[in-house]
């Protein structure tokens, strides 16, 4: 009974590591129908540069409080998925979907080297901040913080991207983009600057996924995003893509039967990442919408 | 602006001309992983490399220069990195790797070629087996295996073991199988075995299954991240067994990435300030903090004796072409390198002392020699 609660915390807490990278993957496709595979490296880059700030290494002149530290990351991680898009896929808007696909792995392949060339091929050690390397123990039970952390940071995060998706006017600009961008720019929708937004939202996102994943690892480096990105990848296929909730819960879903393979099939357990990779295959051909996906027009 | 280019090529050029045309350099071609999972053994390996290179700069009065290529930790970009210094670079030698399955990887382009390779630090009895032309400076894994197994029955006084094994490295399944072996006639029991591979992080749904029944020690056999993830997900479950891993785990980030979750691992590895027993040892030892300011570690020092292993064996030859070097190499018998005496055998395999070391305050500390 003990080992099965202890691999429900092992599910939750890598079940929401995976549903959070996979909100941000989401969005962007929610609204640009663009698979962004340099979501993965944006993750990475938000990554370092909560730890640059954390620890007063280059771009901080002294150490900065993780509240701040973490803030200050997302926001010009945010800066930085703008500048991408403007740069690398605001020109091919109306090019055909093929080139912006691989203009994307392009960004990605951009990203790591130049991770490499500036940070180094070493990993750094991320700090643990605000004791959140504690762990609670509950009679046999362990429990790390972090573990009940990451699940709230996902929920609310899930929560504020539903409420710009849903209830805001930019969100619903967003979802009018989605459907039509000719018609929706024509009723006076400013398109350029919903999709910049979008892309700050999503970038965002991965740099709050990137901190957690750093926070979980307590270590970054230049290809860290390599693995977010693809599990990202399978989560949001899996739940539907584009759909918000559905990478949520498909991420959820790929974390935990990632556990419990690991859990049930310890002889298998290298192949976790086939796992995943089988599970892409496998959606795919039986239910390319994924789970919570819409239905394709005809 | 062009004048001036002009003028300092011919100034150059002049320069040449006077002086007498110094003897063609020595290429020898560097492969290591100097990014990707497994960066540290490059660049480990890599310091070790300069300052063997600065205390023997020239071999038969010829310059060495050494070809760096890094093969990004991966096997396929490792056999592409030997292609390019053999093809590209016309080098007479290969140096690398650390990991055992990209050194494969470049063996069977050595082999090809029939361009010498000596790595410095691959351990899996397989790199060189049936090789002609493939060599090394370190022991290999069956002695290694039985090293760790030993030290936990005769010094951790451990009864049960788990292995957790990385099943996308050669050095890691060896290794593992090696300690199994003699851990078990040593009335050890496996009570595990766990798999993992390369790059992955989370391994607390394996080590969840140890809570019932934790083992006296858990052997680690793959490289130091994974190994640092590992112990401190253990740590965090409320684990207590004792970390042993391999030499594959000993790199600054498993300290690092490890913090307290290390203290108190042991592993086995080549060398350590107080192993040094040769005299050429003892000059790396200095050499070595002067140029880096840090305690020399086993990658470093086999990466040096690979160089020195190299010159000594184009010395020997009086030539520079591969296939005498070759014939050197397979000549080469009680040899002082830094971390020993290394004398080639039929199987180009060598018989050289294993160092144990553990972290104590996250320094890697010197345990015990043992002899082979």
């Amino acid at each position: 009974m003990d080992l099965i609660l202890q691999q429900l915390i092992n599910l939750l807490s890598l079940g929401s590591l995976y549903a959070l990278v996979a909100i941000g993957y989401t969005l962007v496709y929610g609204v640009l129908r663009l698979i962004n595979f340099a979501h993965g490296d944006v993750l990475m880059l938000g990554a370092y540069l909560a730890l640059f700030l954390l620890t007063g290494m280059h771009l901080s002149p002294v150490p900065l409080p993780w509240p701040l530290a973490f803030a200050g990351a997302v926001a010009l991680t945010a800066l930085a998925g703008v500048a991408l898009e403007r740069v690398a896929y605001r020109p091919l808007r109306s090019a055909p979907r093929l080139s912006l696909l691989i203009t994307a792995i392009g960004a990605s392949l951009f990203l790591e080297n130049f991770g490499i060339v500036a940070f180094g091929g070493r990993p750094l050690a991320f700090p643990d901040v605000g004791n959140l390397d504690r762990v609670v123990q509950l009679g046999a039970l362990s429990v790390p913080i972090l573990s009940l952390w990451i699940p709230g940071v996902t929920a609310l995060t899930l929560g504020v991207t539903f409420w710009i998706v849903y209830r805001s006017k930019v969100g619903m600009a967003m979802r009018a983009i989605s459907r039509d961008r000719e018609t929706a720019q024509l009723m006076g929708v400013d398109t350029n600057r919903v999709i910049s937004l979008t892309f700050g939202l999503g970038s965002a996102l991965a740099a709050v996924g990137g901190i957690m994943w750093s926070l979980k690892f307590a270590q970054v480096n230049p290809l860290m995003g390599v693995l977010p990105g693809i599990k990202a990848f399978v989560a949001a296929v899996l739940g539907g893509i584009g759909s918000v909730a559905g990478a949520a819960l498909g991420g959820f879903l790929l974390g935990g039967l990632e556990v419990l393979f690991v859990a049930f099939l310890p002889d298998w357990s290298g192949y976790r990442d086939a796992l995943a990779f089988f599970i892409l295959i496998a959606i795919l051909l039986l239910r390319p919408t994924g789970i919570m996906g819409e239905e394709l027009p005809e | 602006m062009l004048g001036w280019t002009m003028a300092a090529l011919l100034a150059l050029g002049l320069a040449q001309e006077a002086g007498s045309t110094p003897p063609e350099k020595i290429k020898v071609g560097v492969v290591l992983s100097m990014t990707g999972d497994t960066a540290a053994f490059g660049e480990q390996t890599w310091a070790g490399l300069q300052v063997a290179k600065e205390m023997k700069p020239k071999v038969l009065d010829r310059e060495i220069e050494l070809v760096l290529v890094d093969d990004k930790s991966d096997k396929i970009e490792a056999a592409v990195a030997a292609q390019r210094v053999v093809q590209r670079d016309k080098v007479v030698a290969i140096l690398g790797e650390v990991a055992s399955s990209r050194s494969m990887a470049i063996a069977s382009v050595a082999e090809a070629k029939k361009v010498p390779q000596i790595s410095p630090s691959s351990t899996n009895p397989l790199v060189t087996q049936g090789k002609r032309y493939v060599f090394r400076a370190c022991f290999i894994d069956s002695f290694q295996g039985e090293v760790i197994a030993n030290f936990a029955v005769d010094h951790l006084e451990a009864k049960t073991a788990v292995v957790f094994k990385d099943i996308a490295q050669d050095y890691s399944v060896g290794l593992a199988s090696f300690f199994k072996t003699t851990f078990v006639k040593r009335g050890g029991k496996i009570t595990q075995e766990l798999k993992y591979q390369t790059g992955d992080q989370d391994f607390s749904p394996q080590l969840t299954l140890l809570k019932s029944e934790p083992p006296d020690v858990i052997v680690v056999t793959g490289y130091y991240q994974e190994a640092a993830q590992i112990a401190k997900q253990a740590r965090g479950l409320g684990l207590k067994s004792v970390f042993l891993a391999g030499d594959g785990a000993e790199a600054p980030e498993l300290v690092q990435i490890g913090g307290a979750a290390v203290e108190g691992l042991y592993f086995s590895t080549h060398f350590d300030e107080k192993s040094a027993t040769t005299a050429l040892g003892d000059a790396y030892v200095k050499a070595f903090r002067k140029k880096h300011q840090t305690a020399p570690d086993g990658l470093g020092a086999l990466g040096a004796d690979a160089y020195f292993m190299l010159a000594g064996a184009i010395e020997q030859a009086g030539s520079a072409e591969p296939e005498k070097i070759r014939t050197a190499l397979e000549q080469l018998k009680g040899f002082e390198g830094v971390s020993g005496v290394i004398t080639v055998d039929a199987k180009h395999n060598t018989l050289k002392s294993a160092v144990i070391r553990t972290v104590k305050n996250g320094e890697f500390v010197y345990v015990a020699t043992v002899n082979p």
